[in-house]
């Protein structure tokens, strides 16, 4: 089923440069799983396409069952050069967890199945 | 055997809790506490301080702190690292010396590192051939020379665990790695050799885990409403051993939560190549950290592994980069969108009439509350009670700049009704200090590092 990322995952994002960085980690070895396989550099591009300008990159961390992703030219120029409310990227973690994946049933966390 | 040692932070960045330092050191057993003041452009601000006076150029908030504790440090031997020195470590000790005589504290030994501020010497570095190109852009230093404020080498942990031996209570850095902050204490006390990678790497990655404080104990949680107690969080501690595996706690009686979740997110945060994460001391794999729960609120984490140095420090650097400005006025509804836009019309159309055109890059035109920073993420709502409308520009030019600030305040007037909340007068010009990240070699920074310990 159709599952928002939010319900399956917790996120912490920040700046580098004029590039966000987004953690994205899994509640479990399983979602993590699922979340590598649908969660793509492509997909996460086009969820931020009114923030994003650059491409992203991946970064796989199977060991906290987490990514991380690199968002580029998504912060308007960068920290004090910005003229952008989030200058740093500090909400692009909120941003990720409303993304929504495909999710096999029974991995779906019972408050939401 | 089997010494641990607890190490904690009690300052995240310039301008975090004034009280967490000190709930730190009362809350609880604390050998280290670890304090970072310097966010990446703080130096330019310093450089302006000690020019006006040139015994200022360090962060006053630290200062403030000692006083209130000193006494306390000394009988209980606490030690603090801290990066507060700025662009002036001797000052900042003057001024530490001087409120240990005024509160009859004698025999404090107070460190200072310096070596890190290298803007006297960088014509001579370019000239040498050093390119120091922007790691974001490529573009070579000698684009921006005439227009640099600052520039400092991040020194790592090597001067602190010096200045730790040679008996200081008080450790006074310019720029160092916040991850330093802990591991210098950790070489200091357990006398980890300089190719020692993988314990470097753990020291390195318990300093990640503490540097931005509150970060890793509830802070910036992604499930907030899970966190107890917030408003009186408790500020991480690393109890750490030996063979570099360390404990992530908090004091008891204290809000917030340590979990693996809220270490994890801290790891991954500002991260790049999670293989990769490179300081003057280690390259350390955040790929290898292993996080368990050991109980409530304590989160070990082992299993860390590092890699050799590189041949280059970072560099810090920042220059002037012209003009910017912004500003806001609050519409209520009914129909408060519609207002927002017409009254964004009003100011850019009234300034081209004027003269004034900025290029779609170098303007911004934001409404708040209808999902500003994640358009196109969330939903904004179809007839919000009212908006905030922030407006900004920049330019080389500083005229254009302030042009733009004269033309928010006669919407009140002269735009829709329901435009109030302006009560700064006209948005002034701010001097854009921009950042330039850089590479230089190692051996020009560390064969001058100096590591000075006096007492008072």
């Amino acid at each position: 089923m159709k599952v928002l990322l939010r319900d399956i995952a917790h996120a912490r994002s920040g700046d580098k440069g004029d590039a966000s960085n987004v953690g994205l980690i899994a509640a479990s070895a399983a979602l993590y799983e699922v979340i590598r396989r649908e969660v793509t550099p492509e997909r996460v591009k086009a969820h931020f396409a009114q923030v994003c300008r650059g491409p992203v990159d991946r970064y796989d961390v199977p060991n906290l069952n987490a990514l991380n992703f690199i968002l580029h030219d998504a912060l308007g120029g960068g920290g004090t050069e910005s003229l952008k409310t989030d200058a740093q990227g500090k909400t692009h973690a909120q941003g990720m967890l409303m993304m929504e994946i495909e999710v096999p049933d029974d991995l779906v966390p019972p408050a939401r199945a | 055997m089997n010494k641990t040692i607890r190490i904690g932070n009690g300052q995240g960045f310039w301008g975090d809790s004034i009280d967490a330092p000190v709930e730190l050191l009362r809350g609880g057993e604390i050998d280290y506490i670890g304090l970072d003041y310097l966010a990446e452009v703080t130096l330019s601000i310093m450089m302006r301080q000690r020019l006006k006076d040139p015994r200022l150029g360090y962060a006053s908030d630290f200062p403030a702190f000692v006083r209130r504790v000193l006494p306390e440090l000394k009988e209980r031997n606490v030690r603090i690292i801290t990066n507060a020195g700025g662009l002036n470590p001797r000052g900042c000790r003057e001024k530490i010396f001087e409120i240990a005589r005024e509160l009859g504290v004698s025999g404090v030994r107070v460190g200072v590192v310096e070596g890190d501020d290298v803007f006297a010497r960088l014509p001579s570095l370019v000239e040498a051939g050093h390119k120091m190109a922007n790691m974001d852009t490529g573009e070579p230093i000698s684009t921006v020379t005439d227009r640099l404020t600052s520039a400092n080498a991040y020194l790592g942990a090597r001067p602190v665990a010096q200045a730790l031996d040679q008996g200081a209570l008080i450790v006074l850095c310019g720029r160092v790695t916040d991850t330093a902050l802990a591991l210098g204490p950790l070489v200091h006390e357990f006398g980890w050799a300089e190719d020692d990678w993988d314990r470097l790497a753990a020291g390195t990655i318990a300093g990640h885990i503490l540097e931005c404080g509150a970060q890793c104990t509830g802070g910036n949680f992604s499930r907030f409403w899970e966190v107890p107690d917030l408003w009186n969080v408790g500020y991480p501690i690393a109890e750490a051993s030996a063979d570099g595996t360390f404990v992530i706690t908090k004091h008891p009686n204290t809000g917030g939560m340590v979990t693996t979740e809220t270490v994890a997110e801290q790891l991954v945060y500002e991260m790049g190549n999670p293989e990769e994460y490179v300081t003057p001391d280690v390259v350390a794999d955040f790929t290898s950290v292993r996080l368990e729960q050991q109980g409530k609120d304590r989160v070990r984490v082992s299993g860390i592994t590092g890699r050799p140095r590189t041949p280059f420090l970072k560099l810090s650097a920042s220059y002037l980069a012209g003009w910017k400005s912004s500003g806001q006025i609050t519409l209520s509804g009914p129909r408060a969108i519609e207002k927002a836009k017409l009254a964004a019309e009003v100011v850019w159309k009234r300034l081209e009439r004027a003269g004034v055109t900025f290029p779609n890059d170098d303007r911004s035109t934001e409404m708040l509350g209808l999902a500003a920073c994640l358009p196109g993420i969330l939903t904004a709502p179809e007839d919000p009670a009212e908006v905030v409308l922030r407006l900004g520009v920049r330019d080389a030019d500083r005229t254009k700049v302030e042009r733009f600030g004269q033309e928010i305040a006669p919407l009140i007037t002269a735009g829709p009704p329901g435009v109030t909340g302006f009560a700064g007068g006209r948005p002034k010009p701010q001097e854009v200090v921009a950042y330039w990240p850089a590479l230089v070699a190692r051996e020009e920074i560390e064969n001058r590092i100096q590591v000075d310990v006096e007492e008072a």
